[in-house]
């Protein structure tokens, strides 16, 4: 056993190429345990960021700085009553929550987290995210109407309206930054994520700054058609309190209700990562040309070891700052142990960037390129999280004539145009 | 499984459970079909719909055709069944699942099965004499690529699909053209 898990360590390739189910298993697990975590995590900082954006203090009650917040809002939302409502259909209402879900996870099946760091490589993975993302927007469409109930239903007309306008302005964005993979070689073209990240390693340049600003600007459109695309503020249109109540979930409660929450999230971890992929380099590091020497590289690998001892110490701060009254000991001590987790974390990601160091096929140099590539990938995708919290703060709600008239007036003949030049300066170019 | 097949698939791809998901994907497509022509509810149609599609697009995978599957789900899956449902929410479900259904036509629709019915035995009977004995390409990676050139030809020569495939884009153009003017009372 332990044979064959070091020789699968030492693999090159993803377990969907090398056909190994039971590591796509694991995979799998490992990609749904973490997206869950990173869901809680965003739960938690989405709160915390707002409030501090407003002068509020936000959660403070649960652990050290309302940081065990969502693991009480989980156990309280499965507890909660589950009601269906006698007036919806029964059957529709159920499922609804579900195809949501499905479709935002089905698509970390190809979501390239390094080189061989996926479940699976497709031929086909960009068209594969786009086509099962779109699916998501049957899940809010079915979940209003079934709910026979007004709100629900006018949210659910809005969001699927929203929804399949702005997908055809973040396909053609997409599209533009396909035809740059295959610029210069004859048949490089891809539709593949791991691919396509290669070819901008492969041509030196990541595609948001390729012809300069075809690419910018390909790139800002899908950035802002993401959000739309996820209903998020400021185009949460499907959901606006302030006219609808709470939109197409108005009538769920409870576990289905936390079921839909999740699914917005990981759809947004989704449409960042394929932002990510396409445009921002992927897995790889900052100036991996321009600074390729092993110092270099060395240098960077320390980067994920610095980052949880950043981390640790703002814990430690909070620690210190704690105010000295007996009923804050308990919140000292788990902040005082959750400060040691990352330090500990820290300590073992350092020991393997120093062990790994030499770039040759040892199994450390190996857990070390596999931690550098995941770490790059996350960190990039971390910011467009913020980003999405930023959004929410910052801008105030579109209203829906507005909306559409973005989508349709300005993204659309914007991208169309970027399209048509991306090709045009290609052919020039090569 | 063919020895033709079996030899042309490289050996670190070999599909897993074959017929269990031909079947499975089959038996689904044809159990929503018919649930999408006995239900009265038009909702539950579209969803039943949703799933012979998808299921469809399963089967379009297990024949290696990738790109088919991908813009299967993008168009149908996708794009189209939710216009559809979006249509069909703004209708009054409780009056239109009690309207009589427009079934004089059901000879008409029995004869046009049975045809289509003779149509895929006769293939069935004949396949060995009207098909290839394997199946031509397997190569899963270059599959987007060999549909391109089909459609759009490749060094410098028309490919084998190009007109068609400029008289069908021709054809959407003038539908779409044709929608604009219908729904503008002035342009």
């Amino acid at each position: 056993m332990p044979n064959f898990i070091m020789s699968y360590l030492g693999s090159t390739v993803t377990p969907g190429e090398a056909g190994n189910q039971f590591w796509a298993l694991i995979y799998v697990f490992i990609i749904f345990t973490g997206v869950s975590v990173a869901v809680m995590a965003m739960n938690w900082l989405e709160r915390k960021a707002l409030a501090h954006f407003q002068i509020r203090l936000g959660p403070m009650r649960v652990g050290p700085h309302g940081l065990l917040q969502p693991i009480a809002d989980a156990l309280k939302l499965m507890l909660k009553e589950d009601i269906i409502p006698t007036e919806a259909d029964q059957f529709v209402f159920w499922v609804a929550p579900l195809i949501g879900l499905l479709a935002a996870f089905a698509v970390y099946t190809v979501i390239p987290f390094g080189p061989s760091q996926a479940v699976s490589d497709m031929n086909i993975g960009i068209l594969f995210m786009l086509g099962v993302s779109s699916l998501g927007v049957l899940g809010v469409v079915v979940a209003g109407w079934a709910s026979n109930s007004h709100y629900p239903l006018i949210g659910a007309l809005r969001s699927s309206a929203q929804m399949v306008s702005y997908e055809v302005a973040m396909g053609l964005a997409v599209v533009s930054a396909i035809l740059m993979t295959s610029l210069n070689e004859q048949g490089t073209g891809t539709l593949s994520m791991i691919g396509i990240v290669q070819a901008q390693q492969r041509q030196g340049v990541w595609f948001i700054f390729k012809f300069f600003p075809l690419g910018l600007i390909a790139f800002v459109i899908f950035a802002i058609a993401m959000v739309a695309e996820t209903n998020r503020a400021p185009f949460d249109m499907a959901e606006a309190e302030s006219e609808l109540t709470a939109g197409y979930h108005t009538e769920y409660s409870g576990l289905r209700w936390s079921l839909f929450m999740l699914a917005e999230y990981a759809a947004m971890i989704a449409v960042s990562s394929i932002a990510v992929a396409l445009w921002l380099g992927g897995w790889m590091r900052p100036f991996p040309n321009l600074l390729h020497a092993p110092v270099w590289d060395f240098i960077f690998s320390l980067f994920p070891a610095l980052t949880f001892f950043g981390l640790a110490a703002i814990a430690v701060v909070g620690v210190v700052r704690m105010p000295s009254h007996s009923f804050f000991r308990i919140q000292r001590v788990g902040l005082a142990g959750f400060a040691a987790l990352l330090a500990f974390i820290a300590l073992l990601l350092l020991v393997i960037a120093v062990a790994g160091r030499s770039a040759d096929t040892s199994l450390a140099a190996r857990f070390r390129e596999g931690i550098d590539y995941v770490y790059w990938f996350v960190l990039k995708v971390a910011v467009f999280m913020y980003l999405f919290i930023w959004y929410r703060a910052t801008w105030p709600r579109y209203r829906f004539d507005q909306l559409m008239r973005v989508g349709w007036k300005v993204l659309l003949p914007i991208s169309l145009g970027v399209l048509i030049l991306t090709a045009i300066v290609g052919v020039v170019a090569s | 499984m063919n020895p033709a097949l079996n030899s042309a698939i490289n050996a670190s791809m070999a599909p897993v459970a074959t017929p269990f998901f031909f079947y499975l994907l089959a038996g689904l497509a044809i159990i929503s079909g018919v649930l999408v022509i006995t239900r009265r509810n038009a909702v539950h149609s579209a969803l039943a719909l949703i799933v012979t599609l998808l299921s469809v697009a399963g089967l379009y995978l297990m024949l290696y055709a990738s790109f088919v599957a991908g813009v299967q789900i993008i168009v149908y899956a996708g794009g189209i069944m939710v216009l559809f449902l979006f249509v069909i929410m703004l209708v009054n479900i409780e009056r239109s699942s009690k309207d009589r259904q427009f079934n004089r036509m059901w000879p008409a629709g029995l004869a046009a099965a049975c045809a289509l019915m003779a149509l895929f035995v006769t293939a069935f009977v004949k396949g060995k004499a009207l098909f290839p004995d394997r199946m031509i390409s397997l190569s899963e990676s270059s599959n987007t690529q060999q549909i391109a050139g089909m459609l759009y030809g490749e060094a410098g020569r028309m490919g084998e699909y190009t007109f068609a495939f400029e008289i069908a884009s021709l054809l959407l153009l003038v539908a779409i053209l044709g929608a604009v003017i219908m729904t503008k009372k002035k342009i």
